[in-house]
């Protein structure tokens, strides 16, 4: 099955945002979900909620908060856009926000889950032996977590792949810039004559999707074996 | 000297608790199930924090609630076996030992890898990962971990708790060897007077919260707070003694106890070893006058030291057996029927048989 250039392009491109997307969220899930477990905190519950929002809200009013927030004059955009001179609306770099939000819930509960079947009971064990808090979270808490943060890693990767509301709400359908698979699937459904790219493109979809799958379940059973049994 | 004195309020529950032992030594926190042991030594391992006391080790302050001083307790260097193990599941036996001994840099290595494997029969599980040991296996390599971090402090949180009957058996004796072989402190806790009795050199009876008693392991034995949590069958006074030669002829060995000598069956016993004996207040009979033609191996002459009451219908006899306390359980009728009472002398019968199994080296024997 040959791609055409654009298709091609479209392709590449929804590769090269979630992994982006996914590289940023990886530190920020991870941390995310410690504290969700192992802390208590005033407003615990309120930071739950609203890492689930993208979860639960439509996908374009998602994108439509991230215009708000993010554009050139929102707040935190116009800020960027001032000290950094960073550009988000209608820029890869805004499609690779739009995808890690919308994606970030599930990393999170990926990474609870096992987090959650993680003994604290062992962390106190490395505090006797003399192991300071970040020297027991990466030798200790980390390396217990590792199944659920690829297992998330992998769903986020794959689910980023196929983000469409929030991507065309916020940053727009350009070509080699924003338009990724989903886009680029949606753009040839509504062109006449499109239909060939459309079937190439939703072949395409539907491959990377079962790849995923298939590699977060093996990559799962790799793990759990390697770590010892009686670990999830 | 490990200085303890800690309270900590956790809903209605209070833990009150204060003690002195000598270091090295091993002390016994001994109680019931709750009563707020397990507490105390987490608060002495730094993981629960006190709400006002003070805890020193060999003049080194690690809480002081009026001075605000509170060390970390991953700066106390305090060892802490726990109950369930807790070895790391992702690491073989052997990272699971190098685990605090690599994060021990700055004390003096005097707890060599080699001699702590030795000690407690690791060798041949090193490679294995922790999901593959028995009960008894993981206790083992917990109890290395701890010491390889070159503790100054060994704390064991019921160690053999989670165990049965023949991997108790198994795992006492390594016990034993530490208690002998290493100048190390350790605190232990259990609800079981026969580990007690077998490890410790001080005990402190913990009841609701509080210390009800503490001494050493003999005169804890005759305890009353004691007798109230080990209950009737497994009732009786520890007395120590140095194991002489095994007599051929009749299989037993005799155990000089204070001026008074004791015949066992315990063929394990060496020439010289310190032993302790428990004799179960149950097992043993007063006679008034001195017997003959009797099967019994001990006929020991004593005086009643005291009398005191056990319950409604039975009396605790203790009787001085010639500088040792035998206790010694008679019921209300053999009371009335031969008079006993304070001052008296009469002999003690002791049955050999009936001490096997409550023979242990006592501390120092190595």
């Amino acid at each position: 099955m040959l791609l055409n250039p654009d298709e091609w392009q479209a392709l590449r491109l929804s590769l090269e945002v979630a992994l982006w997307s996914l590289l940023w969220n990886l530190p920020v899930a991870t941390a995310v979900a410690w504290l969700l477990v192992r802390r208590r905190f005033p407003g615990r519950t309120l930071l739950d909620a609203f890492v689930h929002l993208p979860l639960v809200l439509p996908p374009v009013l998602t994108g439509y908060i991230l215009l708000v927030l993010f554009g050139t004059r929102g707040p935190i955009g116009g800020w960027l856009q001032r000290v950094f001179g960073v550009h988000l609306i209608f820029t890869t770099a805004g499609t690779v926000l739009a995808v890690a939000v919308m994606t970030f819930p599930l990393m999170v509960r990926a990474i609870r889950l096992t987090l959650e079947g993680v003994d604290a009971g062992l962390e106190e064990a490395a505090r006797t032996l003399g192991a300071r808090a970040f020297d027991r979270f990466t030798s200790i808490t980390l390396p217990l977590m590792l199944p659920g943060i690829l297992a998330g890693a992998v769903t986020a990767f794959a689910a980023g792949l196929g983000e469409f509301g929030a991507v065309i709400t916020f940053v727009s359908n350009i070509p080699g810039v924003t338009r990724t698979l989903p886009l680029a699937l949606y753009t040839a459904l509504q062109t006449p004559n499109g239909d060939a790219t459309a079937a190439r493109l939703a072949m395409t979809s539907f491959a990377l999707g079962l790849i995923g799958l298939v590699l977060s379940e093996w990559l799962a059973r790799t793990l759990r074996r390697q770590l010892g049994r009686g670990i999830t | 000297m490990l200085d303890v004195d800690v309270r900590k309020q956790r809903g209605a529950f209070v833990s009150e608790v204060a003690f002195s032992s000598a270091t090295p030594g091993v002390t016994a926190l001994f109680g019931r199930s709750g009563c707020g042991k397990t507490t105390t030594i987490n608060m002495l391992a730094g993981l629960l924090r006190p709400d006002r006391g003070r805890i020193s080790i060999d003049g080194t302050v690690l809480f002081d609630a009026a001075q605000g001083v509170d060390l970390a307790a991953e700066e106390r260097g305090i060892g802490y076996v726990f109950q369930d193990s807790r070895l790391f599941p992702h690491l073989r036996v052997r990272d699971n030992l190098r685990y605090g001994e690599r994060r021990a840099r700055r004390r003096p290595h005097r707890l060599k890898f080699d001699d702590v494997v030795g000690l407690l029969g690791l060798a041949t599980l090193l490679q294995r990962r922790p999901a593959g040991l028995s009960g008894g296996e993981r206790q083992r390599v917990a109890i290395g971990r701890a010491l390889l971090a070159q503790p100054r402090l060994l704390l064991l949180d019921e160690p053999l708790a989670a165990l049965d009957a023949p991997r108790r058996a198994e795992l006492l004796p390594y016990l034993e060897g530490l208690r002998d072989r290493l100048s190390l402190p350790m605190v232990f806790v259990s609800h079981q007077f026969e580990e007690v009795l077998r490890l410790a050199n001080h005990v402190v009876v913990i009841d609701d919260g509080r210390v009800a008693d503490h001494g050493d392991v003999v005169s804890m034995s005759q305890s009353t707070a004691l007798r109230a949590i080990v209950g009737t069958e497994s009732l009786g006074t520890v007395v120590e003694g140095i194991a002489g030669a095994l007599d051929a002829a009749s299989g037993l060995t005799q155990i000089q106890v204070g001026r008074g000598q004791l015949r066992v069956e315990a063929a394990a016993l060496r020439p010289g070893q310190r032993v302790r004996v428990q004799l179960l207040a149950r097992d043993l009979i007063l006679a008034t006058a001195e017997p003959g033609s009797l099967s019994v191996r001990n006929i020991l002459p004593g005086t009643i030291a005291r009398m005191e009451p056990d319950g409604e219908r039975a009396w605790l006899a203790f009787t001085d057996i010639g500088g040792a306390l035998a206790m010694v359980r008679v019921t209300d009728d053999a009371r009335r029927a031969l008079a006993l009472a304070a001052g008296q002398r009469v002999w003690v019968l002791i049955k050999a048989v009936s001490l096997r199994g409550h023979v242990f080296s006592g501390p120092g024997s190595a």
